[in-house]
Formats: structure tokens, C-alpha cells, sequence
């Protein structure tokens, strides 16, 4: 009995052993799928040129296409930057105030706000910013339409905003309470204390949470594809219509024929975003494993 | 002594003004939403079919097919996110391998929905055959979801104390009877919460779905699995930029959105629920 209950032991441990393997192998699953499928289109177009020429046309009838990337790149790294130059900032703002001033009632409204904002599907972002961002933006610029880069940063912002505030939360509130007592004691007022001894000692989770906005950011979709206005051009201000990355997969891999050179291009830009947001994902990880060390 | 208790007044103000801002804008998400999309909405809107070319009529395919796609996404996520976590919690020692799958878990969790979306179309739209349907993007969201879920799932394992898998193990059962007698009844409400959360987002999404199986228009009900479907969030965006009278619309667009966002929060009401009420019958 003994001995049947151990054989039986053994093969349940095995079964959860091979579930926790399944994470690895979807990772690598993707990373080689990707990596094969845009193999056959680097065999046509040199990897450099894909990567920084801003030549996208690979409908061209007349001249040969072309399947440079390089101004969507710039798009989507322009308009995630100009997102977390209104998401650090305000959501840092938010996240001191929760963690340091706000009053009991007001962090139990808080909330539940940053969980619902959470929640709002990214393509009812984007359609607030055809209907409700970009008319405001036409007007305060007096330019015919709205959906552009702004558009687009202001947009990916709300998105970002959560994850930068909870986050950022507690990296202020993981900070141990003995530094906040110490620069009190010594007569500092409770904002020198946040301002010079709380955010230098929680920065690097805040850093850490900054790049996973970015790296939401780059990879989000649908709300670029609404708000942007979606034209292929290397753009020059934040106020020009842009495509990015992801837009670009999502208005072209549905009208492509399997198989062709432009379609393994699209994989290509896949393959580009996933090493793009690990890249990203990695520095933020790294980054908070030493600051765990560090107040360990 | 002044300027410094000025400095901080203002300075707190200046936090409170960022507080203000986030919760400003999702008032004014909801408010907009809300306001221009419940004059849509009434019995015919959400039991009908678009008709005329989607100028009139209900979105009822959209409901029925985001529904069946998010129960595909559960049927995958929820067994393998939840065993992935009870190895993680249960079995795993701190090696290189377990390093590995934490790594994976969370470069997962930042993979962007439209590779996804690319991933979903080669393996299960091609590779597998399934073709364009209801199977092939609730495995891809179920995928997407994974991560969510394993979190989810083994931090609600860790919230069982050690002391209920010590009592069992001392009196002589096994590992795995431990587990399925004195750990998995406690944390299952957690597990269960967390994962609906998971895919409630998942609902929402559009990216992973746009090339795995939904539809522009299909004036019937999906008749199977292997059917193509109409979604709720690709109706949005179908009917915000792609629809011939985008204008004419618009009043669609927005009672969708206002569908789309009453299904999220009714998800996240049963998460809320089901861990008040298992919680309760644990009490007892």
C-alpha cells in the first residue's frame, strides 16, 4: 500500500513538474516561432536596412518593395516616451501621496479608481481618443484632426498609469520605517523626508515600475491603431500622424497573403517588439532584484 | 522655518493635484461612456442582430461570441495556471530550473498581445489546423492569461499557512493528499478570484483575437467551436474606424463600449463575490 501510494506520489509530482516546464517552453515556443517565420524574408532583405531604413512599402507595384522599419520604430518609441513623460511624473505624484499624506478614506477610494482604470480594455481607450481626446487636441492646436503621436502618448499614459502607481507604491511603502523616523528625528519636515529620504530610497522600484509602463507601452495595440492617425511617415513632431510597430501588424497581417515576403516581414516586426519589451522587462528585473538585495 | 512649512503645503498639494488628476480621469472615462451609451442600450440592442450593414439593430453575436471565447480562455488558463502555481508553491526547490520558470512567468506577463496574436495565428490557426475560430483565439488569450493566473493562483497558496500542510503531513498522508485536503480548499477562493480578474482583461482584449477568429459581421450565432465570431471589443473598434458611415454609427460604438465595460466590472463583481463567499463558508 506503501509502496503504491509512492509510485502514485512520484507521478503526480512529475505531472506538476512538466505544467511548470509548459511556461518555459510557450516563451522559447514563441521566440523560435517568431524567429522562424521572419527567417525567410532576412534571406530578401538585409537585417540592417530592415531594421533602420524608413522605406515601409511592400505593396509597391512599380519600384521593387521595400520593407524598411525605421520610422515606425521611431513612432513607437516617440509616442511610449512621450506617454511616461506624463505617466512618471503624475503617477510617482499619486503614489507618494497614497503611500505618505493621503488619509485612510481617501487610499480606500484610490483604490479601487487605479484597479477600475486597470480594468478599462485598451480598445475603449482608444476610442475615447477618436471621440473624446483628439477633437481637443484638434482644437487646442487648430490642426484639422486629432489623432496623432499626442493623441497616442496621452492615451498609452492613462494605461500606463496603474501599473507606475501601485508599483511605485510599494517601493515608497517597502522602504523600512526606522529611515523616515531617523530624518524626522533630525528635524526635517515630512516633505524633505519624502522628497530627500523616501523616493532616493525607493527609486530603483520606482525605476523598475517606470520600465514595465515603457514596456506596456511599446507593445500596446489597440489603442495606437485607433488614436494615431496611422500614416507611415518618420515623424518630426508629436503633433504628425504616426504608425508604430504594433499598428502596422494589425492593419497589414490581415490583408496579406500567407507566405509572401511582406508576410514574413510582418513576423520580422514581431520579432523585433519581443525583443524589444524583454529587453525591457529584463533591465526592470533586474534592477528590482538589487534593490530587493540591497534593503535585505 | 516658514519657507520650509510653505514648501511642504504646496508640495503635498502638488501630490494631491496628481490623486485628483487619476481619479478626474476615470470619471471622465465613465462619465462619457456612460452618458452618450445607455440612451443605446435597451433589450432590443442586446438580444437583436446588426442589421443593414451593421447601422441598425443589437449586437447580440458580439455578446454570445466574447462569452464563448472567454470560457475557452478559462477551460486552458485556469488548469494549467493553477498546477504551474501549485508546483511553483508546493513542489519546487530553489533551483536553477525554478529560477528559469519565475523568469519565464514574468517575461510572459510582458509579451505584447499582438505577438501573441502572431503566435496564436502559426500554432493553432496553421501548425494545428483549427483554422480562423472560437477555439483558435480563446487558446491564444488563454495563453496570454497564463501568467496572470499562475500569480494570481500562488499567491493565494502562500497565504495558506504552513502549519495546515505540517498537521496533514504529520498524521501521515502524503504530499499530494496534504495539498488536496488542507491547502487547496483554503486557497482555491483566492485562486478563483485572481484568475477571473485575469480574464475579465482578457474579455476586453482585441489584439490577440483580430487574426485567430473574429469577425467583421456575421448576422447569425456561432453554430460551433470552429466558427468564426463576432467579439465585443473588435465590434468597437470595427464600428469606431472601419465601418463605411463612422458618424452614423457612433451612438453604436459607444452603447458597445458601454457593454464591453459592463462586462468587465460584472467579472470583477463575481471575483469580488466569490472570495466573500467562500471566505464565509470557510469561517464556518
Amino acid at each position: 500500500m506503501a509502496k503504491h501510494n509512492n509510485y502514485k506520489e512520484k507521478i503526480i509530482h512529475g505531472l506538476f513538474f512538466l505544467n511548470g516546464l509548459l511556461v518555459i517552453i510557450v516563451l522559447i515556443g514563441i521566440f523560435v516561432l517568431l524567429v522562424t517565420k521572419s527567417l525567410p524574408a532576412f534571406k530578401e532583405i538585409r537585417f540592417s536596412e530592415f531594421l533602420f531604413k524608413a522605406n515601409w512599402n511592400p505593396t509597391a507595384t512599380f519600384v521593387a518593395p521595400s520593407y524598411g522599419i525605421g520610422s515606425m520604430l521611431v513612432s513607437t518609441l516617440l509616442v511610449s516616451i512621450g506617454a511616461l513623460a506624463i505617466a512618471i511624473p503624475l503617477g510617482i505624484g499619486a503614489a507618494a501621496y497614497l503611500s505618505d499624506v493621503a488619509s485612510q478614506r481617501v487610499r480606500e477610494i484610490a483604490k479601487p479608481v487605479i484597479e477600475i482604470l486597470a480594468g478599462i480594455p485598451s480598445v475603449v481607450i482608444g476610442f475615447l481618443g477618436i471621440v473624446l481626446v483628439g477633437p481637443v487636441i484638434a482644437k487646442i492646436f487648430h490642426i484639422p484632426n486629432g489623432l496623432n503621436a499626442l493623441n497616442g502618448s496621452i492615451l498609452l499614459a492613462v494605461m500606463a498609469l496603474p501599473t507606475i502607481i501601485s508599483l511605485s507604491e510599494d517601493a515608497l511603502n517597502s522602504v523600512p520605517k526606522s529611515f523616515q523616523d531617523a530624518s524626522l528625528a533630525l528635524g526635517a519636515t515630512h516633505w524633505q523626508t519624502l522628497v530627500r529620504v523616501k523616493i532616493p530610497a525607493a527609486l530603483s522600484g520606482i525605476i523598475a515600475a517606470s520600465m514595465l509602463g515603457m514596456g506596456r507601452a511599446i507593445g500596446e495595440t489597440m489603442t495606437v491603431l485607433m488614436a494615431t492617425g496611422c500614416a507611415i511617415a518618420m515623424p518630426t513632431s508629436f503633433l504628425q500622424s504616426v504608425q508604430t510597430m504594433t499598428a502596422t501588424i494589425a492593419i497589414e497581417l490581415g490583408e496579406v497573403p500567407y507566405n509572401t515576403t511582406h508576410y514574413y516581414a510582418l513576423f520580422g516586426i514581431g520579432l523585433v517588439l519581443f525583443i524589444i519589451t524583454f529587453i525591457v522587462n529584463m533591465i526592470s528585473d533586474i534592477v528590482l532584484n538589487k534593490y530587493q538585495r540591497v534593503l535585505k | 522655518m516658514k519657507a520650509r512649512k510653505l514648501k511642504e503645503i504646496v508640495g503635498f498639494n502638488i501630490l494631491r493635484l496628481c490623486v485628483g488628476i487619476v481619479i478626474a480621469i476615470l470619471i471622465v472615462i465613465l462619465y462619457d461612456i456612460t452618458s452618450k451609451g445607455i440612451g443605446v442600450i435597451s433589450w432590443k440592442f442586446l438580444t437583436a442582430m446588426p442589421k443593414n450593414g451593421m447601422t441598425e439593430g443589437g449586437i447580440l453575436p458580439a455578446i454570445v461570441g466574447t462569452i464563448l471565447v472567454t470560457v475557452i480562455t478559462a477551460l486552458l488558463s485556469i488548469p494549467l495556471g493553477m498546477g504551474c502555481a501549485i508546483y511553483l508553491n508546493e513542489y519546487a526547490r530553489d533551483n536553477k530550473i525554478t529560477r528559469l520558470i519565475r523568469m519565464s512567468i514574468r517575461n510572459l506577463s510582458g509579451v505584447p498581445s499582438i505577438v501573441y496574436g502572431l503566435f496564436g495565428v502559426i500554432l493553432f490557426v496553421q501548425m494545428m489546423n483549427l483554422g480562423t475560430c472560437i477555439l483558435s483565439a480563446g487558446f491564444t488569450l488563454g495563453l496570454m492569461t497564463l501568467p496572470w493566473t499562475i500569480t494570481a493562483s500562488e499567491e493565494a497558496l502562500k497565504n495558506v499557512p504552513n502549519s495546515y500542510r505540517e498537521g496533514a503531513l504529520a498524521l501521515g498522508a502524503t504530499k499530494w493528499q496534504a495539498i488536496k485536503t488542507n491547502v487547496l480548499p483554503y486557497a482555491i477562493p483566492g485562486m478563483l478570484t485572481g484568475t477571473i480578474l485575469g480574464l475579465s482583461r482578457a474579455a476586453g482584449e482585441t489584439a490577440p483575437i483580430l487574426f485567430t477568429g473574429a469577425a467583421f459581421f456575421l448576422p447569425f450565432l456561432p453554430k460551433s467551436l470552429s466558427s468564426q465570431f463576432m467579439a465585443l471589443p473588435y465590434h468597437l473598434y470595427i464600428m469606431s474606424t472601419q465601418h463605411h458611415a463612422v458618424s452614423k454609427v457612433r451612438p453604436i460604438a459607444y452603447g458597445t463600449a458601454l457593454v464591453l465595460i459592463a462586462l468587465v466590472f460584472i467579472m470583477n463583481l463575481c471575483a469580488v463575490m466569490v472570495r466573500y463567499r467562500l471566505r464565509k463558508i470557510k469561517m464556518e
